[in-house]
Parts: structure tokens; sequence; C-alpha cells
């Protein structure tokens, strides 16, 4: 799972009001190499809860974001770079998401997170 | 040069995973043919409900380029062996989706809301009784309730809110689970449809509909202050139209073979 898509989920079960972002336990964490695409990057980043991505990047060891960032940061080379490694390029590949309200741990395995719930969560 | 769909013999497979099947071919066939529109509309991201074996989201990817040409692929599937299943699927292809187990899209609805640009659908639609709906395993990919509309009818509002203002729905559905009634209903929430493929075998009659926003009727809509409750009969005729055949024949399935 790469951290964009980490940034779309939310905590899904019944009742859960403030189920964003997951917290990430990582395991274990691949890197897999993606063309770099800088207008899909500025595409994107209206989208991104900043926030939520630079936990969701040092939880799984990546510091390389800042803590805010705004659009005129698109115009450079090095801080696309580093969004693009952090969105694109960096899975969980192993691991869980925890709702931050209920401390409720959604597993990931081989990169894909499970989501389901349990009859009494949904 | 490389195939622009899946190939069968990359396909992954598990017996409690649904098989590429007629269904599956028409809709892939129905994205072929739209292919062109596609291309042009320029979807940044993609994503299907129900990702089964991965045929039809690994074919899409292939058609449309990976985030090279800008496209971001999500697929999930109720059933975590079918998403295993996808996985190798894509693998076996050299392409990437992100892939969540998950119901229809649980747990997307909040963050992705008004971020698709395409979706895809091969439904499980076959009439079944209402307690196989949602059951474990491959029954998931066929048991559609009454009328096959049991998951259609949830997958459709979810549609509607993930999907961008220039989204398009691409939906199989069978006879079964009266299509034009489907269309009139999108219809209400600011939709037009076409069909893009229709199939029939001995067993079951298959349309791929193709839903959009319509800016037109949304407008109309907006200055009558109701959307569209009362249909004019024209626009009936012509959905119907659309639909040779579609009496109250109840088709068989094959979904289930």
């Amino acid at each position: 799972m790469r951290l964009l898509t980490h940034n779309m989920l939310s905590s899904n079960i019944k009742g859960v009001t403030n189920g964003f972002p997951l917290l990430i336990e990582a395991e274990k964490v691949v890197e897999k190499p993606v063309d770099f695409n800088p207008d899909f990057l500025r595409n994107i980043f209206p989208k991104i809860d900043w926030k939520a991505l630079v936990a969701a990047a040092r939880a799984v060891g990546y510091g390389e974001l800042p803590d805010t960032a705004d659009a005129a940061m698109l115009e450079s080379d090095d801080f696309l770079r580093h969004l693009h490694h952090a969105l694109l390029q960096l899975h969980l590949e192993e691991g869980a998401l925890v709702c931050p309200e209920t401390g409720r741990r959604f597993p990931v395995n081989k990169g894909i997170p499970n989501m389901l719930l349990h009859e009494d969560e949904v | 040069m490389p195939s622009k769909i899946a190939q069968i013999r990359l396909v992954g497979s598990h017996f409690e995973v649904y098989e590429p099947c007629d269904d599956s071919f028409a809709l892939v066939d129905a994205l072929l043919a739209d292919l062109t529109n596609l291309l042009e509309h320029k979807p940044k991201l993609c994503m299907e409900v129900g990702c089964g074996s991965g045929y039809v989201i690994t074919s899409l990817a292939l058609m449309l380029g990976q985030v090279a040409c800008g496209t971001y692929y999500i697929a999930t599937d109720i059933n975590p062996y079918a998403v295993k299943v996808t996985s190798e699927t894509l693998e076996a292809h050299g392409v990437h989706a992100e892939l969540i187990t998950t119901d229809i899209a649980s747990g997307l609805e909040k963050r992705l809301t008004g971020l698709v640009d395409v979706m895809v659908v091969n439904p499980p639609y076959v009439p079944t009784p209402e307690e196989e709906v949602g059951c474990d395993g491959i029954a998931s990919a066929w048991a559609g309730g009454e009328n096959g509309r049991s998951v259609i009818d949830k997958i459709l509002p979810m549609a509607d809110k993930l999907l961008s203002d220039r989204g398009w729905l691409y939906m199989v559905t069978l006879t079964a689970n009266n299509p034009s009634e489907i269309c009139l209903q999108m219809r209400e929430k600011g939709y037009a449809s076409r069909i893009v493929v229709q199939r029939s075998t001995e067993e079951e009659s298959l349309h791929v509909i193709k839903f959009w926003r319509d800016s037109d009727r949304l407008l109309e809509a907006s200055e009558t202050g109701t959307v569209n409750k009362i249909v004019p009969t024209r626009v009936i005729e012509s959905l119907l139209s659309h639909f040779p055949g579609i009496s109250l024949r109840r088709s068989g399935n094959s979904k289930s073979s």
C-alpha cells in the first residue's frame, strides 16, 4: 500500500467520527521505483492531507518531508522528488492501520490492507 | 508490441475466486470500444469495485498506462482471495493498482469523495435468495439478491459519491436487473447513460452501460427545482429503445458456472 492510498483511507467502523488518519504500525516497508511525473504530483497535491502524509512517511521511516507545505513548493524539483518518493515509491508491505478513535487494528499483509468489519462494527 | 489487455494465461486463479467469463470480457470489450474517449478523458484516478481475478483492472491499466501517464488505480473486493489473485494478475502483467480488501468502497467514502474519474464495476448481478448476498468466498462474485439488485443498489449511491464532476461509470447488468430502471434512477441523480456493449448468450443477456454526469440535466433540474421526478415520455421511450426485448422475461444465468 502506497502512502497516497493511506491518505485516502479512514476507519469505517460504525459510530467512529474521527477515523482519519489511520495510524501506521510498520513491520515491513518496501521501495518500488515509479516513473517520475511532476504533473501527476501537482494534480494530486491539493487533495492530500499534508499532516497525515508527513506522519505516515515518518511512521515508515522517511523524514524528508517538511512539516508544512504549500503549492509554491511544487516549483522545487527537490520537493517534488521527495513527494514522489513518499507518495508513490514507499509501500507498507506488512503491518497494520490503527483506528485513531477505537484502537482497532486493520491488518496489512503483502501490501493489502483489510478493511472488512466484524458484524458488530457495521 | 505489448498486448493492450490482460492475457488469460497470466490471470491468477483460486477456487474461491470468480474466473474471467463472458461478463468480464463484455466489460473489457466496452472499455476497448470506448478507448479513444478514455484516452482523451485522461482519468487521473480509476477504480474498480469488485476486482475478482483482476482481469478488468489489469486490462484498464494496460490500456491507459500507469503513473507515468498520470493515472492511479485502486481496486477493491470483499473477498480477500480475490484481492490476492488480482495482485498476482497485475504483477504478471507488470502493472500496479492499489488493492484494498473491503465492502464496495468502505473506508474510502470520506477522503475519495469526488476524486474518481473512471469507475468500472462487474457487480454480483445474479438473482438469488437474499441470504446468499455477501456470503464468504466466490458466492460474493455473483449473489445479487432479489432481481440481482441488492449489491448494485448499494454500489450506485457510492459511485455517485466517489465520481468526480467528470466521472464516468461503466457497469455490467443483466436483463433481470432491469437496466432501464437503473438508467432512470441514475438520471434522477443527473447522469446520462448509454449502452456500450450488448451481448446475448443462450443463458443471459448482458449490457455494459456507461454513465456520466450530464451537466444539461443538472441545469434543467436546478431550473425546475426538482431533479426530474417526472420523466418525460420521450426519455423513457429513448431509454427503452436501447433495450430491445427487455420484456418481463427473466434470463437464466451462467455467472455461477
